[in-house]
């Protein structure tokens, strides 16, 4: 029981970070209907700005950790933001009216050099990040003694995840913006029409799956301690699975997904191999497509005539 | 007749590859009046909205709109955007393109998020509830209702806009065009579809705009009976050209007119009961 708690816990956490992922591709799905396999990229890409925020900090003396944290998400978001809207201006806008290979083959492009280019600039080496959160809370002891303990850094996760998924739902669902964003999803002419911006409103789209992204690049470095240039690859093909079961084009279904896939993988580590836990998260992917391709809270993709 | 000019279309032609779909075609609409396009299936009449609402650049031409105020526009040096943005021109679909899986209300809301864009300062102002924001939502709000008011869908407002009837989507698209507060309001056969009674509804909705919002109403329709009833003026094309101009009386008595909709002298070659049953057909 105490080790189901723990794991449901840990499982949870990465469950976070992949539903973070998880909605740059259910965004960008939904807006342009392309996936966007740079994503993944731009999550490595937050774990580095947020690392090497953090060495500059150093420099000037800032350790306050509530201060660095901060300072960390803002410099990611707003680095890796560029990122996503250079990925759009460069890779994918020429190939709006292309047939759907097209920028799905630009995009794997894209991620190719996204990694070659950090590689190029950061060296191949893994970073490692100090722990700079530690402790928790020891929420419960089994009589084998087991404990089972909810770090603080798990809470700040949690939180943190908790806080940008409310106020982005609230931005979909609330704001002009977010109402051109779904109107754009709908119909893209018809938006246009109605003097909507379309490339802007796109533009906007992939910054914002970006910052994300970058929200979840600096947890992953957090939680994990260590980031190279190659790590946006898996992590990146696992929120697309997250996508993928919560129902592509879904944001809720992004959320629950991420968690979701989070917990299986965690689970399966936790109950039977660790070292096949990615085949885990796979399977999951291949069940999918097959039973339930619209995902759990997807809409049948009904063909428009 | 001595109503301004709204929008001058001058020497317009639109060809896909080899195919001219409109040719040199040119005509003026007046502000405050229903300027309507009529023609046979295939005469390019959508193309000419087409042109009009930056969906096609045109061949060549030149598309003038000015404004009541005295500003100037030319829609084809236009991006798609802008056209409805800055030029203030709204069109409607032959087939209905609301946002079906948003509600009525939001629907009209999308056609003014221009305005409300800015107010909400890209967001930021929007997302946290400032005053600014919520007096530019408010406004916006009234205009909604107004509209809905208009075309009575207001106990309906909270509805998934695809759930709606077909005569209601109708309407609905022409509601959200009005939201965006055109000057030039394009509506591609609106009364394709509607019975009867929806059809003299919708009389009744076009001449109000006309009248109460004094913009100018381009409209392209093939049912006659609401062409004759509320147009002031009227163009016909056939095959891309431009074959008669006038008013609907006039227009009605062109033997010009009567030849593209019933075909040409040498049918009448044809033996008489073949050419009684084209004339039933048409």
């Amino acid at each position: 029981m105490e080790y189901f708690v723990q794991q449901l816990i840990n499982g949870l956490t990465l469950g976070a970070v992949y539903g973070l992922i998880a909605i740059g591709y259910t965004m960008v799905y939904g807006i342009i209907g392309m996936i966007n396999f740079a994503h993944g990229d731009i999550f490595m890409i937050g774990g580095f700005v947020s690392i090497i925020t953090f060495m500059v900090l150093g420099v000037f003396g800032i350790t306050w950790v509530p201060l660095a944290l901060v300072c960390m998400l803002v410099m990611a978001m707003a680095f890796t933001g560029l990122h996503g809207w250079a990925v759009e201006r460069i890779g994918y806008r020429a190939l709006r009216n292309a047939p759907r290979l097209a920028p799905l083959i630009s995009a794997i492009g894209m991620s190719i050099f996204l990694q070659n280019y950090v590689q190029l600039l950061q060296g191949a080496r893994n970073k490692p990040l100090p722990p700079i959160i530690s402790g928790g809370i020891e929420l419960m002891t089994s009589s084998e003694g087991f404990t089972v303990k909810l770090g603080y850094m798990q809470i700040i996760i949690m939180v943190t995840t908790t806080v940008i998924m409310v106020g982005f739902t609230l931005m979909i669902a609330r704001t002009p913006l977010g109402r051109q964003q779904r109107a754009c999803e709908q119909d893209m002419k018809m938006a246009r029409l109605l003097g909507v911006n379309v490339d802007r409103t796109i533009s906007l789209t992939f910054i914002m799956g970006a910052a994300l992204a970058a929200a979840a690049g600096l947890i992953w470095l957090l939680y994990y301690g260590i980031i190279d240039f190659y790590v946006g690859f898996l992590a990146g093909i696992k929120a697309f699975t997250a996508a993928v079961l919560g129902g592509i084009g879904s944001l809720p279904g992004a959320m629950v997904g991420g968690l979701l896939i989070g917990v299986i993988e965690v689970f399966y580590a936790g109950y039977f191999s660790s070292a096949y836990k990615d085949v885990a998260v796979f399977m999951i992917l291949v069940l999918v497509l097959i039973f339930l391709p619209t995902g759990l809270i997807g809409r049948p993709d009904i063909e428009k005539v | 007749m001595t109503a301004p000019l709204l929008l001058r279309i001058e020497h317009l032609t639109m060809r896909f590859g080899g195919l001219v779909a409109v040719d040199d075609v040119s005509f003026e609409a007046a502000d405050r009046q229903i300027t309507a396009i009529i023609g046979p299936n295939g005469a390019g009449k959508t193309t000419v909205f087409n042109c009009l609402t930056g969906f096609y650049k045109p061949t060549i031409g030149m598309l003038t709109l000015r404004r009541p105020g005295g500003a100037t526009f030319l829609l084809e040096r236009m991006d798609g955007y802008r056209i409805g943005q800055v030029a203030r021109v709204a069109r409607t679909f032959q087939n209905i393109r609301l946002f079906p899986r948003m509600s009525v209300l939001e629907n009209l809301m999308v056609a003014q998020h221009n305005k409300l864009m800015r107010a909400s300062g890209y967001t930021f102002f929007g997302l946290f509830g400032l005053p600014v924001y919520r007096h530019a939502e408010a406004r916006a709000l009234d205009l909604a209702r107004y509209w809905l008011d208009r075309i009575g869908l207001t106990a309906r407002a909270d509805e998934e806009a695809g759930n709606m009837a077909y005569g209601e989507q109708r309407r609905l698209e022409i509601a959200r065009a009005m939201c965006t507060e055109p000057v030039l309001l394009c509506l591609d056969e609106p009364a394709a579809g509607l019975n009867p009674r929806e059809s003299a509804e919708l009389n009744e909705l076009l001449l109000f705009i006309r009248d109460e919002h004094k913009i100018g109403v381009l409209l392209i329709e093939h049912d006659m009976s609401v062409v004759m009833k509320i147009s002031d003026h009227v163009v016909v094309l056939d095959y891309g050209r431009k074959i008669s101009a006038g008013s609907p009386t006039s227009v009605r008595n062109d033997p010009v007119v009567i030849r593209a909709y019933l075909g040409e002298e040498e049918d009448e070659a044809l033996p008489p009961e073949v050419e009684t049953d084209l004339k039933f057909g048409a």
